[in-house]
């Protein structure tokens, strides 16, 4: 045991530096994992790419081109995508392998978790959406304001808090094995009836009706507004009905994070 | 020395049930400061599922769990204790140095880092990715990180369960070196051997229950029988007035008589029946003679009851 200091005073008001180590090391682990980040990064990327450069290109849109729309619509996919893998695979992997009970134990204050989760979905939303901005702008011949273009990244980041707590309704729920397969079956005709992949007034009647229903179709309305397009409805019709599905996830997933009956062995 | 006898956590009349299946049944259980108590039993005894209640991590359906005076759910119990689970699968993509610190950051008064790593046996391995270690490596990073909080009470879950001998020395030094510093420890585990070098006292758990208490000497005696047969004319009553004869049973023309203590009982034999014939001694395992007791206890304690997990 020799010469090392035994022990060392954590500073005092060290609740910050919980959940700021908390937050720095989710993201590092998350960052080591290239079945997050390359999907993550690159999905949103190429759909963009293919849809919103390659066939959409300059053509106009009410005011503004197919490429600044679909730019708009897939900063909002990436983001719920970013969101929802990062919490449903990461809760229910940790949760189901024990390793959450052993967090739950220590004293780390719950909160520190989810806050997090959420702010490592944030910062690969940041880099996402950066991404997507420069390759619109080089490819797309997107002009946006630097007003416009943050508005859109706090839109977005801000955007991930309904996604995260829907993953984390998914990682409480599914099986660690499964949760990339619920997710990828929940996500992908989401945003597709959202109208996040192609724009909603192409989608047939009975979707664009059934829409307004569905969470990420609130987030690519504000995207769309926050680059100039007049998008149906008021911002905070949209604000209002994500905070609503926010609060109604958290609810739902309250149970399951703490169920107690979870053991490992049998 | 008063302190000794200070109970630092408890389960008072606790029950615990997970649907049809009974975990815990009116269980009473101390944990005294300074002692390491070793909660013994085959799997499925209960013994995770009492760790787990005076974690706060589970809630009984009868009874109270009380651990340094306050609900172990309180964050103030939480900041005085630390806890080795078993875990199916640790995040492998953080190091060895960054789980520790981060779970450092969660107390007031943790250990260094490279105290940890030290009383871990970790030395070497602090940037190794969580994911390239070899599971006695792993396992010694769950220790790690139960004790870098610098908790004076510990709970560990099977700590060596899976591990060869080398490493499950390993662990039962650093073991005993805690407890040099005071520390108060409560080990679950399904090896007699564990208990018997590191617990100060010992409980034992079948299906739910407390079936034995004591020193580790104590149960060792209670677990270590050996059994004589031999053709004898002596009565069953003449035999079981023999001084340490645990128990008695016909077998034909056989007898066969459980003791701990054979040589006494073989020479108090041979005094009120120097005829004897037919002698035979088996030395049955520490294990065997162990999970024989506790199954007949059980059994008598739970006559009629349908049990079996």
């Amino acid at each position: 045991m020799s010469s090392a200091a035994i022990t060392a005073q954590n500073p005092a008001g060290s609740m910050l530096r919980v959940y700021r180590t908390e937050a720095k090391y989710e993201f590092i682990k998350t960052l080591r994992q290239p079945a997050y980040v390359i999907p993550t990064l690159t999905f949103p990327a190429i759909f963009y790419v293919m849809f919103g450069i390659v066939f959409g290109g300059k053509q106009a849109i009410g005011s503004i081109t197919v490429s600044t729309y679909l730019l708009a619509t897939y900063c909002a996919f990436g983001v719920i995508g970013a969101s929802l893998f990062g919490f449903a695979v990461g809760v229910a992997m940790e949760r189901g392998y024990g390793w959450l009970q052993v967090k739950r134990a220590s004293p780390m204050p719950p909160l520190a978790y989810l806050a997090a989760k959420t702010a490592m979905a944030m910062a690969f939303s940041a880099i996402l959406l950066v991404l997507l901005f420069a390759l619109g702008v080089m490819f797309g011949g997107v002009h946006l304001s630097a007003a416009k273009f943050f508005g859109l990244m706090g839109t977005m980041i801000a955007g991930t808090i309904p996604f995260c707590a829907l993953g984390l309704v998914i990682g409480c729920y599914s099986a660690p094995n499964s949760a990339p397969a619920v997710v990828n079956i929940l996500f992908l005709p989401l945003a597709f009836c959202s109208g996040l992949w192609l724009p909603v007034q192409m989608l047939p009647k009975f979707l664009q009706h059934l829409a307004p229903f569905l969470p990420p179709y609130h987030l690519g309305q504000l995207a769309l507004q926050q680059v100039g397009f007049a998008a149906a409805g008021h911002w905070t019709q949209h604000v209002l009905a994500l905070a609503a599905f926010t609060v109604a996830f958290l609810l739902l997933a309250q149970r399951g994070f703490t169920r107690d009956d979870v053991s490992i062995n049998a | 020395m008063k302190d000794e006898k200070k109970v630092v956590a408890s389960l008072t009349g606790v029950t615990k049930k997970f649907g049809e299946i009974t975990a815990l049944n009116n269980v009473n259980l101390n944990v005294r400061a300074g002692e390491l108590l070793g909660l013994l039993g085959p799997n499925g005894a209960g013994k995770t599922t009492a760790v787990r209640l005076m974690l706060g991590l589970s809630k009984p359906q009868a009874g109270r769990v009380n651990v340094f005076g306050r609900d172990p759910r309180s964050a103030s119990a939480r900041g005085r204790i630390g806890a080795m689970l078993q875990v199916a699968k640790v995040p492998e993509t953080l190091k060895v140095k960054e789980h520790i610190d981060l779970f450092r950051s969660y107390y007031s008064n943790p250990l260094s880092l490279q105290f940890t790593l030290e009383a871990a046996g970790l030395e070497g391995l602090a940037d190794r990715l969580f994911g390239a270690l070899s599971g006695g490596q792993k396992q010694r990073v769950l220790f790690a990180l139960a004790i870098c909080g610098n908790p004076d009470l510990l709970f560990l879950d099977e700590p060596t369960v899976g591990l060869d001998i080398t490493t499950r020395h390993l662990i039962w030094q650093q073991i005993r070196r805690l407890m040099q510093q005071g520390r108060t420890v409560v080990l679950t585990t399904h090896y007699l051997e564990e208990v018997d070098a590191l617990a100060d006292r010992v409980v034992v758990l079948n299906h739910g229950s407390i079936v034995a208490e004591g020193t580790s000497t104590e149960i060792k005696s209670q677990t270590s029988q050996r059994k004589i047969r031999c053709v004898t004319r002596l009565r069953r009553s003449e035999i079981e007035n023999i001084a340490s004869v645990n128990g008695v049973s016909e077998q034909e023309s056989r007898v066969e008589i459980l003791t701990a203590q054979v040589e006494p009982v073989l020479r108090e034999l041979f005094i009120l029946d120097p005829e004897l014939t037919g002698l035979e001694v088996s030395n049955s395992t520490l294990e065997d003679a162990f999970l024989k007791i506790v199954e007949s206890k059980a059994e008598a304690m739970k006559a009629g009851q349908e049990m079996t997990i």
